[in-house]
């Protein structure tokens, strides 16, 4: 047998390694994914006071910090038993479709578009992001306004991009200014052209990833995502949905506080990473996805015009559900246009400018629940607690962990289509790393519990020796 | 005129610093054309190359991996920048440090989940008794702190070095 290791999964937002085994035939006869790292927020935030979390949380992320704020201001709100301020509300949802916009547009211009512009075989010292700048330099300079868009709105309410400390348990700290908003509706048809172009784009290149879109993570499976009582897609409120693989509804309005009655966490042995799985089926078989593509098949419909004609045609195109992994992608756009329509909608609403953003209370309740739907999928973050708001207990589950199961899954289905062990070739491990990079993992985020991933792969044979390894320049 | 072979790493860390390093935004197309980035989460090499300009390194060492690749990176780099707090003083990965080790697992593997109840050991580094500083392992060459360093301090700081200039940062650093 032989063992191949892929170490570091690069690409990716953390720590991660694989390990592929071959049978003395060359093919593939299992693989692991291995979440490197863990960091323990849970055990050591105890005894902190309440109001921190929002501030030491968001240090789980600096991708998406502004997804935990939330989260955590959320889990603080309903310790505070306050209901903010109807703009407050308003600013929030405004943050973080802005945080959607950045995120997905790191994930697909910065990490993925290596493979997608310059070919998952091309040459592995130029397949990044400057490469991309040095062959596709349009799509590179629409890709690096596209995220500083969505970060200068962060940056405009909240003063600045990485772990600003403007979201706050009760609220927000201070209302837009109307310089803030005029200036963002001003860029807003530029970032709109950017993100329908390059939806364009990638619905045209599709029929060139025809392999990719069946092979990449196609297997059915549950998916859970936040919707609204109407059904519809949201980022930042509503309840939990599941769908079954085939699509129908298991179970649907699920509020933050009964979490724990649907999702239970297991631990695994060769991960940092735990794997949450649907109660009710058990473990594995409760095994779900959430992030984008869940997203867009647990959802009636977006809400908007724009992501609702892009919604309608993605579904006519590839079904509902859709369950390939590569589409991750595909639906990764379609919220970037939803996102901007989003944006478009809240800074128009009179009430945006209103000055009263935030609700004062000490400890009125000794546990709360926040659950939004970070750029990855969903996230919670549940606190207990005692009289004088120190927490006692804290529990976390991000978007990442959720799909860990899935993504392994995925890792070997690739690798048992791409993967030939008498021919290695740099280019078979690199779509290997490309579905982990599909699901744009967090590793960061996945790994507050202790640490960091690290892919490695490694060719062996069925008693377990090293038959080769790539070795990477 | 030679490219400067420049990597980035990314230890006990959240990833906000090269996040902070991104948001040069379009400051990166002239940086691209004199630099090499030839190791980091950016770039797909597998193995840190023998000799290496400059190194930036997000984060703290909390695991033996970390430990192991610092040293690494050390013998293979000229210069080595710990980039934002966690690698220059520990900052909120040493959050963990007065917890016992074991203690911290168990927490978050055997109480923190209703199946499997076990603390993982296969594939992964054993982590280390505390998150702890660049320069309690290895010597460390500029310190650039902030949680993270704004974007235009870093950027300031990789032109210094692209263009053969070592100064400590005068400029803004944002604190907590």
């Amino acid at each position: 047998m032989k063992r191949i290791t892929i170490d570091p999964v690069t690409r990716i937002e953390g720590h991660a390694k694989i390990t592929i085994q071959l049978d003395d035939s060359g093919r593939v006869a299992g693989t692991e994914f291995h979440v490197t790292q863990v960091r323990g927020f849970e055990k050591f935030t105890e005894g902190r006071p309440f109001y921190e979390m929002p501030g030491i949380t968001s240090r789980i992320c600096g991708i998406c910090p502004v997804s935990h704020l939330l989260a955590s201001s959320k889990a603080c709100d309903s310790i505070m038993a306050v209901r903010i301020p109807p703009v407050a509300k308003k600013l929030r949802e405004l943050v973080h479709c802005a945080q959607i916009v950045q995120s997905h547009a790191l994930s697909f211009f910065y990490l993925s578009a290596p493979d997608l512009l310059l070919g998952m075989d091309s040459d592995m010292a130029n397949r990044n992001v400057l490469g991309v700048i040095a062959t596709h330099p349009e799509m590179a300079r629409d890709g690096i306004e596209l995220r500083k868009f969505g970060l200068q709105i962060i940056e405009g309410l909240a003063q600045e991009r990485v772990h600003p400390s403007w979201i706050v348990p009760g609220g927000v700290e201070t209302p837009l200014s109307a310089p803030v908003r005029d200036r963002i509706l001003s860029d807003l048809p530029s970032a709109q052209a950017i993100a329908g172009r390059t939806l364009q784009f990638f619905k045209h290149a599709l029929d060139n990833y025809k392999d990719e879109i069946e092979f990449f993570g196609s297997a059915p499976t549950m998916h859970a995502g936040l919707v609204d009582r109407k059904g519809n897609l949201q980022f930042y409120d509503g309840g939990l949905r599941f769908c079954s693989p085939s699509g129908e509804l298991v179970q649907d309005q699920i509020p933050a506080e009964e979490y724990l009655d649907w999702i239970g966490e297991a631990s695994l042995r060769d991960s940092y990473l735990k794997a949450p799985f649907f109660k009710p089926q058990g473990f594995p078989e409760g095994t779900y996805r959430v992030g984008p593509l869940a997203r867009l098949n647990v959802a009636n419909q977006c809400g908007t015009p724009q992501a609702d004609v892009e919604f309608v045609e993605f579904h006519q195109r590839f079904g509902s559900p859709a369950h390939s992994a590569f589409l991750y992608h595909y639906a990764r756009l379609i919220e970037i246009v939803h996102a901007l329509e989003k944006i478009e909608l809240l800074l128009a609403d009179p009430q945006i400018l209103e000055k009263h953003v935030r609700a004062t209370a000490g400890v009125n309740s000794l546990e709360g629940v926040g659950m939004i739907e970070a750029p990855r999928g969903t996230l919670i973050h549940h606190y207990k607690v005692n009289e004088d708001g120190g927490i006692v207990w804290a529990n976390l589950i991000v978007a990442t962990g959720h799909n860990n199961l899935a993504i392994g899954r995925s890792i070997r289905q690739v690798s048992e289509h791409f993967i030939d062990g008498d021919k290695l070739q740099e280019g078979m491990l690199n779509r290997v790393s490309a579905v982990v990079r599909a699901y744009d993992p967090c590793l960061s985020c996945s790994t507050h519990a202790l640490g960091q991933i690290a892919l490695r792969v490694q060719l062996v044979d069925a008693n377990g020796g090293l038959l080769d390894e790539i070795a990477t320049p | 005129m030679k490219k400067v072979k420049v990597a980035t790493v990314w230890l006990d860390g959240c990833s906000g610093c090269h996040m902070s390093l991104l948001d040069m935004d379009a400051a990166i197309i002239s940086l691209a054309q004199k630099i090499d980035l030839v190791y980091g989460p950016l770039v797909d090499a597998q193995e840190f190359p023998e000799d290496v300009d400059v190194t930036l390194v997000e984060g703290a060492v909390s695991s033996q991996d970390d430990l192991a690749k610092l040293q690494k990176i050390r013998q293979r780099t000229q210069l080595l920048v710990s980039l934002g707090d966690c690698a220059v003083t520990g900052n909120v990965p040493a959050m963990r440090n007065s917890i016992p080790v074991n203690k911290l697992l168990q927490r978050i593997y055997v109480e923190g989940a209703q199946e499997g109840k076990v603390v993982p050991t296969d594939g992964v580094p054993a982590l280390l008794k505390g998150a702890r500083p660049l320069r309690e392992f290895v010597k460390v060459d500029l310190c650039l702190p902030g949680c993270p360093p704004p974007a235009k301090t870093i950027a300031a700081v990789i032109s210094d070095l692209v263009d053969g200039k070592k100064r400590e940062p005068g400029l803004a650093v944002k604190f907590g």
